[in-house]
């Protein structure tokens, strides 16, 4: 009795999910960490944007409602049964899932990972937001945009030992020649603390009385040079730029204490995980080491020896478009 | 009593020396501007090294100080942004009731569940932490959230220092006073000095070392709000091992971790020799690989220091025994 109940409500719950779809629509399921994040809910609006362009693309946009890898092996086996044409996922553990995947993409359905990715056999590409060179390129464009005679700039990271960060600096450090005129005076360490941070800003700021920018390729180091430099009185002298988050900078943005600074788009990144897929499971494209695959109007990407790929450089918020951003992620 | 007195004066000839040694290699250190911005950075740090000495005088000790900030902190940071007109006057008083109500958690379980302070103040610094993730999801509060006056109180100038310098100040007054002059005071450097001597004097040993917890946790919330009105954000891991910071000031302070012994002043200079070093190294150029080495060789040499000077000399009864091996 018990079981019939339960067939029932699948079979219910199937329908509901496959009822407004025409035969011949493609069918992409955008699977996310966890419902109700605002990074997600933009990464689907560009997923949304991708179908529109494409034509005859339904986007079947879901996740479990914690983020756990169990809730997203669960999601995976519901949509192989619908048999969606395709699946991009954003991963809550890189082995966990590989399995599932693997028996997806058994049953002829194309799998890429986006965002956080799984491991190699669980999937045929994977899409980064972007790479450690674009990255440390950019950290120093954006300090380089607003000091177009050159000037003095400073690097406030997080520990010492950050993997991240030091990857970053150092291909930092590699293209500054592109860059005539940027002195990268002193590369300080706020250890990810609001007040260590905090200091070192205010140090920087006094050893260095010429300084014209600080690079912080790191949420909490430029949320908190940002403060630093409006306590010191230098809004306008000094530039606080670097990696953060639209939500935790709008108050800096606003204060005039950092002109710009980058992170990855989430709608960008939504709409070329969705590119992706399309060519993939349309047959346009191979997921091949030095494929070269388009992907609409975010150009084109090259997987690389792990059939992974960067999407492009991270994307810029300044006074323009902070306010659209601040309320997503 | 000369003692203590001494050690207060060689202490304070320390922090000189360190900012003498400072202005050599940064002369801008030693202006009057700066010297004030040092001591307003070291004020939290103040605050609640003062808190802490009081719960070490009972020989326990408050490992949760950081994390009843942090939360504190945060509650304040949601009050905010729910209420943006509410007062900044009540909300600092609801921050020191709500830290004085997470220190006294601290306080019942080591009066009447006995269990030792260094366990409770572990498990609790956790279950702080754990609640801010419960209340937040993990999100953060930021600047443009909060209102203008909320960020503005602290760093706001009176009499050429900000309000967050005078707070410090006003605490250490009270504190100095009730420590001196008012029975909870003398009862705390008793139930220190001599548990059961104390409990022969009449003095409730768990109960003066429930209201030292309370006390502690009640400036920890008041510096709740300071901290996070100055950094203007509110996450899971504000001040995340700042108790330890908390700690080695009250030790390089003299305050006695065997209890009874210890005075505020000497806490003040053991948070401001602290302070010191952190804000001058950033500035004189040294290499973040040595900063952490550096300061931490100044705890235990201020410690060792300390030790030596505490130590009273045996008399010796015997003298030909002393010879005899």
């Amino acid at each position: 009795m018990k079981f019939a109940k339960l067939m029932t409500s699948v079979a219910v719950a199937a329908g509901l999910f496959a009822g407004p779809v025409s035969a011949e629509d493609m069918r992409i399921a955008l699977v996310v960490k966890a419902l109700g994040i605002g990074f997600f809910e933009a990464a689907a609006k560009g997923a949304e944007e991708a179908a529109e362009e494409l034509g005859g693309v339904e986007i079947i946009y879901t996740g479990p409602v914690d983020t756990t890898a169990e809730g997203q092996i669960e999601v995976i086996n519901s949509l192989i049964a619908q048999r969606v044409d395709a699946i991009a996922i954003s991963a809550n553990d890189t082995d966990a899932l590989v399995p599932t995947l693997k028996k997806a993409m058994q049953r002829g359905i194309t799998v890429i990972s986006w965002d956080s990715g799984v491991a190699d056999d669980g999937r045929m590409a994977h899409l980064n937001p972007s790479s450690n060179a674009l990255i440390g390129n950019m950290i120093v464009k954006l300090a380089a945009d607003h000091l177009p005679d050159g000037g003095d700039v400073a690097v406030l990271s997080a520990t010492t030992t950050s993997t991240n960060q030091n990857i970053w600096i150092d291909e930092m450090t590699k293209v500054l020649g592109n860059y005539p005129g940027i002195n990268v005076v002193s590369t300080v360490y706020g250890d990810d603390l609001a007040d260590k941070s905090y200091r070192e800003a205010t140090g920087l700021m006094q050893s260095h009385p010429d300084l014209d920018a600080i690079i912080a390729p790191t949420s909490v180091g430029i949320v908190a040079a940002a403060q630093a430099v409006a306590d010191a009185g230098n809004i306008g002298k000094v530039n606080v730029t670097g990696l953060g988050l639209p939500s935790e900078m709008a108050g800096a943005i606003e204060s005039g204490a950092s002109k710009s600074f980058a992170i990855w788009n989430p709608i960008d990144l939504g709409y070329s995980a969705t590119m992706l897929a399309h060519q993939l499971a349309t047959e346009a494209a191979t997921a091949e080491p030095g494929a070269e695959i388009a992907i609409g109007r975010m150009g084109t990407i090259t997987l690389d020896d792990s059939n992974a790929a960067a999407m492009a450089d991270p994307f810029v918020y300044d006074a323009s478009n902070i306010a659209d951003f601040k309320d997503i992620f | 009593m000369t003692l203590l007195k001494s050690r207060e004066a060689i202490l304070f000839g320390a922090i000189a020396l360190l900012v003498a040694l400072v202005a050599t290699r940064f002369p801008g250190f030693v202006v009057p501007s700066n010297l004030i911005a040092v001591f307003t950075d070291t004020s939290p740090l103040m605050i609640l090294a003062i808190g802490q000495m009081v719960v070490i005088l009972t020989r326990c000790i408050d490992l949760s100080v950081a994390a009843n900030l942090a939360l504190t902190g945060m509650v304040c940071a949601m009050i905010n942004v729910a209420m943006p007109d509410l007062p900044i006057f009540v909300l600092i008083c609801f921050a020191m009731v709500m830290g004085a109500a997470l220190g006294a958690i601290n306080g019942l379980l080591v009066w009447k569940l006995s269990i030792p302070p260094i366990v409770v103040t572990l498990g609790t610094m956790t279950i702080f932490r754990g609640v801010i993730f419960l209340l937040t999801d993990g999100k953060w509060i930021n600047a443009h959230e909060m209102s203008a006056s909320f960020t503005a109180f602290p760093r706001a100038s009176l009499l050429g220092m900000p309000v967050l310098g005078w707070i410090a100040i006003l605490v250490a007054i009270v504190m100095i006073v009730v420590m001196a002059r008012t029975t909870l005071g003398r009862a705390i450097y008793a139930v220190g000095g001599n548990p059961h001597a104390a409990v022969y004097t009449g003095i409730n040993v768990g109960r003066t070392q429930f209201l030292a917890f309370t006390i502690s946790g009640m400036l920890a919330g008041l510096t709740g709000y300071l901290w996070i009105a100055r950094y203007s954000v509110a996450y899971v891991d504000i001040a995340g091992g700042f108790e330890l910071d908390v700690v080695a000031a009250c030790v390089i302070g003299g305050i006695s971790i065997a209890g009874g012994a210890g005075t505020v002043v000497g806490t003040l200079l053991g948070a401001l020799f602290l302070g010191v070093v952190k804000n001058a190294l950033p500035v004189v150029d040294i290499s973040p690989f040595w900063q952490l080495a550096i300061s931490g060789a100044a705890i235990i040499i201020a410690v060792a220091f300390n030790a030596q000077s505490g130590r009273s000399k045996g008399r010796i009864i015997l003298k030909s025994a002393e010879h005899a091996q």
